[in-house]
Order: C-alpha cells, then sequence, then structure tokens
C-alpha cells in the first residue's frame, strides 16, 4: 500500500525520515544534486531521494568551498584579516569588513568616529541593494534557465548592480574585494561629489524596484512557480537559528538594524518589511521591499555624513598599540543582507610582535539557512528545489568559509 | 498513385518531376539547415539587445560569422561516449533527431507548387514526423544511463503525450474550414487574407494561440522547455552528449521551431498568400521568420513552467478548449 | 511518379547530411578517453545507485489517456475533411448533431477523468 504524502509529511515533516518507512514500492531513484550543479548557487551538494519527480528527503552536504578561513585569520593580524573575510560572502564583501572589523573593535574596546559609522552604514546598505539584486536575479535564472526568460531577469539586476560597483570602486578602488574597512574607522573617505551621485543611483534603483516587484507579481508563470512552494514555519526557522528575510517573510518581525542598532542606524528610524506568508514568493518580496527601504537609509543617511577623521586609530601602529590579555573575547554582530552575520574573537597574546586573534568564528547566516533545506524539499518536485535554493539565496563561501 | 500529381505543372523546376523534388528537396533541406544555423546568431542577437548586451560581435561583421565558427568548434571537439552508455541508441538518438525535423520539411508548401511532397495527408504528415521527434529524444535520454537525462526523457515524453492533443484538436480547425488535409488546398482556401487566424474571427484565433502554444511545447522552447531545463535537469537529455552530437539535438531544436512557425504560418496565416499584395516565397518565408521571431521573444521573456503544472495546463484547460473550438469551427462552417 | 518518393528524397537528404556533420567531427575530433571523462555526470559525484533501476512513473495514467485522446482526435480528422461534403447531402444540423453528440461523449469522458483526478500528476 502506498502512504500518501501528507501523513508521511505533515506540516512540519521530519527531515531525518527513514527510507525504510516510506512505501517500499515507490522505486526511490537517490539523486546527487551538486555540487558540480549550475542551480545550487556554488557548491552546495544535496542528496534528493526521488519518488518520480517528488523529493521524499533532501540531505545537504556543505564543506565543498572550505578554504580554512578561520584558521587562516589566527596567522594574521588584525589588519590583514578584512581582505581575508572579504571573500566569504562574496555577493556583500561590505558586509564581512563590517562584521570582523566590529568584533575587533569590541575586542579592543575602539569606537570608529562618526563620519566612519555613517560611511559603514551607508556602504552596507547600499551594499545590502546590490546583493539582494544579485539574489532577484540568480532566482530568476533557477525558475527560467540560464538560456530563457531567467537571464533576462538576471541581467536586468545586474545592470544596476554595476551601477552601485561603479560607486564602491570611486572610493575604494575595487570594484568587488574592497579592504575598505579597518579596525577603528575606514582606510578610505569619501570623494567629493560622491554623496550627490550615489544619491542619484538610489533614485534610479528604488525606481525601478517597481520592475521586479511588477516581474514577480504580474508574471503568472513566476507566481506559479513560487507561491506556496516551501512555507517556512517561524517556530523551526528560530529553532535552526535562521534570520534575516527568510524569517522576516515568515512573520518574524526581527531585524537587528532596528532592533539592536550598530553603527549610524540608531539615528534613523527604519521600516522593516515583514510578510507572513513564508513562502519563496514571500521572500522575494521581502527582499524588494528591502532594496527600496535600503535606498531610503542611504539617501538620508547621505544627508547627514558628519565631517571629521574617519579612523580612531593608526592601523599601521596597531602591532604594539594595543596591548591584549590572552583569553580576551569579543562578538560583534550586524544584519547582513542574509541575516545576522556574526564574528566572534578570542585575543592571544602577540606574537612574533603581531597581535592575532586566538580563535576566530563567523557565524553565517546562510550556513543556518542551508539547514532548513531537510524540511523544505520534501514533497515538492525536483524543479521546486531549485526554486527553493534560490529563495534562501544562500552563498556557500560563506557557508563554508 | 493516390492522390493528384505531386506538383503543379507550373511550378516545375525541371521536365522531371523526380529530379524536381530531388533538387528542391537539397536546396529547401540546405535552406533550412542555415536558417537554422544562422537563427543562433538572430537568437543570440536577439536576446542581447534585450538585455542590455551587444551579443556576438567578434566573428564577421557584427558577428554574424559565429554560427560558421561554432559549428567548427563543435566538429573539432571530441566526442566523448560514457562508458555506461547504451551505444547504439545513444549514437542513433542525435541523427534521428535530426531527421526527423528535416522530413517535416517536405510537405510545406513554400510557393505555389513549391513544395517537396504535395501530399494528401500532409497536415497529418507534418504533425506525425514532428511528434516523431519525442522518440529520439526518449532514445537520448534512456540511452545515456543517467539520472538526468532519464528524467529529461520521462518529461519529454510527459510533455508529448500531453501537447500532442491539443495539437491535433487546434490542426483539426484548418481542416474543418478548407476540408482538406492538403497544405497547399488549406492555403489556397485562405486566398485573399481569410487568414484562418482571424476570418471566424472567435475560434480561428485561439486556435492559432492553441496551435502556437502547443508547437512550442512540441519544439521544447520556454516556457516548455522542461526536458531540457538546464537550471534543474543540467541539460536533461543532453547532458552526456559532447561536440557535433550535442550540435545536433542544438541544431534539431532550432529546426523543429522553424518548421512548427512555417506550419503554424501556413494552417493559419494563408502560407504564401497575401492577398491584394500578391503571392510567393516571400511572404511564406516572412510569415515564419515572424513566428520565429515571437518563440524567440517568448523565450526570453518567459520563465519555465514546472512539469506538473504544464501537463495540469494542457489537460485541464487546452485539451476541453480544444473539443470547444472544433465544435465552433464546425459550427461557424454550419452558418456561414 | 508516387507522391512519397520526395518524402523519401527528403527523409534521404536530411540522413545524407546529420550523417555528414556527425561524419565529420570523427574525422576531426580528437578522441583520448579517460576513466574519469567517460564517467556518468551525476553532478561530479560518484553515482548514487544506478540507473537501470525500476523508476516511479507518475504520468503513467496521463500516458493511457493520451492513447484514447489521441485514438478520438484519429476520428475527427476524416469526419473533418469531409464535413463540406457531408454538408451537401444531409442536413446542416444533422452532420454537425452527429459530431456534437461524439465530441460531447469525450467531454463527459474527459470530466469524469478530471472529477476522477486522473490528471493529478503526483
Amino acid at each position: 500500500m502506498r502512504m500518501p504524502l501528507d501523513l508521511l509529511l505533515p506540516s512540519w515533516p521530519d527531515p531525518h525520515l527513514d527510507l525504510g518507512e516510506y512505501d517500499p514500492e515507490a522505486d526511490l531513484v537517490a539523486l546527487n544534486m551538486g555540487p558540480q550543479h549550475p542551480s545550487t548557487h556554488g557548491v552546495l551538494r544535496v542528496k534528493l531521494y526521488l519518488d518520480g519527480e517528488t523529493v521524499v528527503k533532501a540531505v545537504p552536504y556543505v564543506g565543498y568551498l572550505h578554504r580554512g578561513v578561520e584558521k587562516l585569520c589566527e596567522k594574521l593580524t588584525y589588519v590583514q584579516i578584512t581582505p581575508i573575510v572579504d571573500k566569504n560572502d562574496y555577493v556583500s564583501p561590505m558586509m564581512n569588513e563590517w562584521a570582523v572589523n566590529a568584533a575587533f573593535e569590541a575586542l579592543l574596546g575602539v569606537e570608529p568616529p562618526p563620519r566612519a559609522q555613517y560611511m559603514r552604514t551607508i556602504f552596507a546598505e547600499i551594499q545590502r541593494i546590490a546583493s539582494h539584486l544579485i539574489s532577484i536575479g540568480t532566482w530568476g535564472l533557477d525558475m527560467g534557465g540560464a538560456i530563457g526568460g531567467g537571464a533576462t531577469v538576471f541581467l536586468y539586476c545586474l545592470r544596476e548592480r554595476e551601477l552601485i560597483l561603479d560607486l564602491f570602486e570611486e572610493v575604494t578602488g575595487c570594484r568587488f574585494h574592497y579592504n575598505t574597512h579597518t579596525v577603528g574607522g575606514m582606510r578610505h573617505d569619501l570623494p567629493a561629489g560622491w554623496d550627490k551621485r550615489a544619491k542619484a543611483v538610489l533614485d534610479r534603483i528604488s525606481a525601478r524596484t517597481w520592475e521586479y516587484e511588477r516581474f514577480l507579481l504580474d508574471n503568472p508563470i513566476c507566481r506559479q512557480r513560487a507561491e506556496g512552494i516551501a512555507v517556512v514555519d517561524p517556530t523551526l526557522a528560530m529553532e535552526l537559528g535562521v534570520s534575516g528575510p527568510i524569517l522576516r517573510a515568515s512573520g518574524v518581525d526581527y531585524d537587528m538594524r532596528r532592533d539592536a542598532p550598530y553603527g549610524a542606524y540608531g539615528d534613523i528610524d527604519i521600516q522593516v518589511p515583514v510578510r507572513t506568508e513564508g513562502d519563496a514568493l514571500a521572500r522575494a518580496l521581502v527582499r524588494i521591499a528591502e532594496m527600496r527601504e535600503s535606498a531610503r537609509i542611504a539617501s538620508t543617511l547621505l544627508d547627514g555624513v558628519p565631517e571629521g577623521p574617519i579612523g580612531a586609530l593608526k592601523p599601521v601602529k596597531l602591532h604594539g598599540a594595543v596591548k591584549l590579555k590572552d583569553g580576551e573575547e569579543g562578538y560583534a554582530a550586524i544584519e547582513s543582507p542574509r541575516g545576522e552575520l556574526g564574528t566572534y574573537v578570542v585575543a592571544a597574546r602577540e606574537r612574533r610582535g603581531a597581535a592575532s586573534p586566538y580563535r576566530l568564528k563567523i557565524r553565517s547566516p546562510s550556513y543556518h539557512a542551508i539547514s532548513l533545506l531537510p524540511w523544505l524539499c520534501p514533497g515538492h518536485t525536483l524543479s521546486d528545489v531549485v526554486v527553493i535554493i534560490g529563495s534562501i539565496d544562500p552563498i556557500m563561501g560563506e557557508v563554508d568559509r | 498513385m493516390n492522390g493528384a500529381p505531386p506538383v503543379a505543372a507550373s511550378g516545375l523546376l525541371f521536365n522531371s518531376a523526380p529530379l524536381h523534388a530531388l533538387v528542391l528537396g537539397l536546396v529547401v533541406v540546405s535552406l533550412c539547415m542555415g536558417v537554422a544555423a544562422w537563427s543562433i546568431w538572430y537568437e543570440r542577437k536577439f536576446a542581447a539587445r534585450m538585455q542590455n548586451r551587444p551579443g556576438p560581435t567578434e566573428v564577421g561583421p557584427w558577428g554574424l560569422l559565429q554560427p560558421i565558427a561554432d559549428g567548427l568548434k563543435m566538429l573539432q571537439k571530441e566526442d566523448i561516449v560514457p562508458a555506461a552508455v547504451d551505444r547504439p541508441l545513444f549514437e542513433l538518438a542525435p541523427l534521428l533527431v535530426v531527421v526527423a525535423s528535416l522530413g517535416t520539411l517536405a510537405v510545406i508548401p513554400w510557393g505555389d507548387g513549391l513544395v517537396i511532397a504535395d501530399l494528401h495527408i500532409g497536415v497529418l504528415f507534418a504533425l506525425a514526423l514532428s511528434s516523431l521527434m519525442l522518440l529520439p529524444v526518449w532514445m537520448a535520454g534512456w540511452a545515456s544511463n543517467n539520472k538526468y537525462a532519464l528524467l529529461g526523457g520521462m518529461r519529454a515524453i510527459a510533455q508529448g503525450v500531453s501537447y500532442e492533443i491539443p495539437l491535433l484538436l487546434a490542426a483539426t480547425v484548418p481542416i474543418v474550414l478548407a476540408g482538406s488535409f492538403r497544405l497547399g488546398d488549406i492555403v489556397e482556401a485562405q486566398a485573399g487574407l481569410r487568414w484562418f487566424a482571424l476570418w471566424p474571427p472567435g475560434p480561428g484565433a485561439v486556435a492559432f494561440v492553441l496551435f502556437f502554444m502547443a508547437s512550442l511545447a512540441e519544439a521544447n522552447r520556454i516556457p516548455f522547455d522542461i526536458p531540457e531545463a538546464e537550471s534543474e535537469l543540467v541539460a536533461g537529455v543532453t547532458v552526456e552528449y559532447t561536440g557535433m552530437k550535442f550540435g545536433m539535438f542544438y541544431l534539431a531544436e532550432y529546426l523543429h521551431t522553424l518548421i512548427a512557425s512555417a506550419i503554424a504560418a501556413t494552417l493559419f496565416l494563408g502560407g504564401w498568400d497575401m492577398g491584394p499584395l500578391g503571392a510567393g516565397v516571400h511572404w511564406m518565408v516572412l510569415k515564419t521568420l515572424v513566428l520565429f521571431a515571437v518563440i524567440f521573444w517568448i523565450r526570453w521573456s518567459w520563465l519555465r513552467l514546472r512539469a506538473d503544472q504544464l501537463m495540469a495546463l494542457s489537460w485541464r484547460w487546452l485539451v476541453p478548449l480544444g473539443l470547444v473550438l472544433v465544435m465552433a469551427s464546425a459550427t461557424w462552417v454550419v452558418l456561414a | 511518379m508516387n507522391p512519397y518518393v520526395p518524402v523519401a528524397f527528403a527523409i534521404l537528404i536530411a540522413i545524407v547530411f546529420s550523417l555528414v556533420f556527425v561524419g565529420l567531427s570523427y574525422y576531426f575530433g580528437p578522441r583520448r578517453p579517460t576513466k574519469t571523462k567517460t564517467a556518468v555526470y551525476e553532478c561530479g559525484m560518484p553515482p548514487v545507485g544506478t540507473t537501470r533501476q525500476r523508476f516511479s512513473v507518475k504520468f503513467y495514467m496521463v500516458a493511457v489517456l493520451f492513447l484514447l485522446f489521441d485514438l478520438e482526435a484519429v476520428f475527427l480528422y476524416p469526419w473533418a475533411t469531409q464535413y463540406s461534403t457531408l454538408l451537401d447531402s444531409f442536413p446542416g444540423t444533422f452532420v454537425l448533431g452527429e459530431m456534437a453528440v461524439f465530441l460531447g461523449v469525450l467531454f463527459i469522458g474527459w470530466f469524469y477523468c478530471l472529477k476522477r483526478g486522473a490528471f493529478q500528476w503526483d
């Protein structure tokens, strides 16, 4: 007898389903999806057990992009770590830099000057837009294929992102891995007239967010593919430590920028977009609303950037200037585009005249989001799996570190 | 000898009918392959323009020689035959897929008398051969001994069995209106701009859209390209094919699209006839290419449907719609 | 000349064309198979299980229905071609009515399948 799927998979399905308990006549096929797969956003590997095209069980495997970043950081000085962690969440490098430097500042007890705080916040918000653009665009690729309508969405998103990269290039000289944050402040000051250009870009982008919203809402195919797919249970999500847009799309009104302000977020009130549907479409809509909100925050902050120094201490002097005791620790977290991006750092005694951490741990939001997959995939078809992976938007560089 | 003479006496290129057919066949087949290859350039350029990028520019002026470069590249690629494949089927599938699509060309009338074989069951022949393309696709999916390919092949079959019926039902409408299976007769019945897509104002237009949709599904174009769905099945049935064998699938897809456009233009848009503007091959070619461009347009603006949604769309909406259309067109004939 | 001879020509030309293309690639392409190269692609991992196993085909019912409906469509075709001719010798309501009955039965069959959930994919 074939057991109906909804008996096996209640609203909160058991991801560790013993396949022996599933219908023995179902002829399950085990299929590796990834690591070399166009739609697993890098090198995520999901082992799927398929009954026809329906997924019965999904087991994600991570570690195919492990570079040992955390271990590497133990060998580097606090100043040298920034360009390394740039490559973690390679879609939003500014966030990595800020998260790791905020932890070092907490450890060293340094407060960046207000101008640096404002610059960080503005950069972070602009970076959030760029990151969400990639997220929406690649989600389009997942639904429509690299040689189809999805590619059109993707390239429209990249068109806007290009403007943002130009802005960052003007400040830092780099388009991607900026290395502009440092312990106690920033390396590069804003060039003259940058704020006007940035505002023009932000206006343009926030005017264009309607295009993406219309693409999602007015396109019946997109709605059919995304609506009601992979509904995330808020309790489950919180238990797994999921944060960011995934949690906000499930009705949990939690945003660190508003609830635990850091940087310049205390000076501005933030409307946090929340949706209650919890499905893939809601997650994308939350991201689009966040893009619009980020553009507003960044434009508002650009008006009030205070004058003054951009660094609290001279980076070159960091070697000897700061005396740290063994075992002192610091933690700082910021709201990255994917959720709570935290860094935990334990200080070590100076080794060979260099101040390096004894241990550095990065709490990456994507890692926690990936752990949702075993709950989300069962009951959906193989085609839905790529939509689900796209909608939780994991960055494997950040997951595997 | 069944049916009417194969070609109208006025349309003969040579005195001998077999020679005429052979030469015409060579010309049409090579032209269509050329158009299909060139259309890859056109599609890439078209897509690039839709996406704010220049597209191919390097090979020749405006990248026009890109298909030739692609073809030469494919010829030089290693032909990898995975160890676990079912060898005969694996080798045969890319050949059959092109043959199935090129065979359809035999009955398409490009002008008055300009048809390789004017069969009296032209519509049936065209539809039969174009759905025969499913077979090599499934062969490739099975022979590859790869789960992605197998899933792709399964989907191809599922999609084929779903969209075959709306296709047949939609094709019944022009047959009822023209009272003939012969594609030439259907074109002549539409003489004077009484296109079946326009003339019975309701059913004709709906039948045209239905036929066009079902043809897209048969040709595996977005939004119905689930057998190769590269975002989930990597490349579906073609995943284990390399070099020219992959190129054959690629070519066949474009050929199939081109031929589907030609059949739709013949059945619903009046074929080579353009009423007061005269008649000729150029009108047929123009109509075909316009439909071809519409397919590109659809492809680069739409997302892909899920397999079960695709089947549900066909069985829940298109099949009953097709039945209603047949009835409506029959009623139209009685009333007219 | 038999009208199917040109069809045979067209198919022959198609076969020759495709053989030439594939043959040329045999001639020009290198041939250096290695164990890894000829392995089955499963996203870079050693395949789990085999492909040659029983596979759950969910659209089995749809495939059976396809046969039924396809046959019905084939029945429609002779009627469609002879429709105008029939109209000359029989009253329109009769010819139309007969087809309406046929299509009506087909429609009832479709409706039955729909309600029995035969179009459910999984």
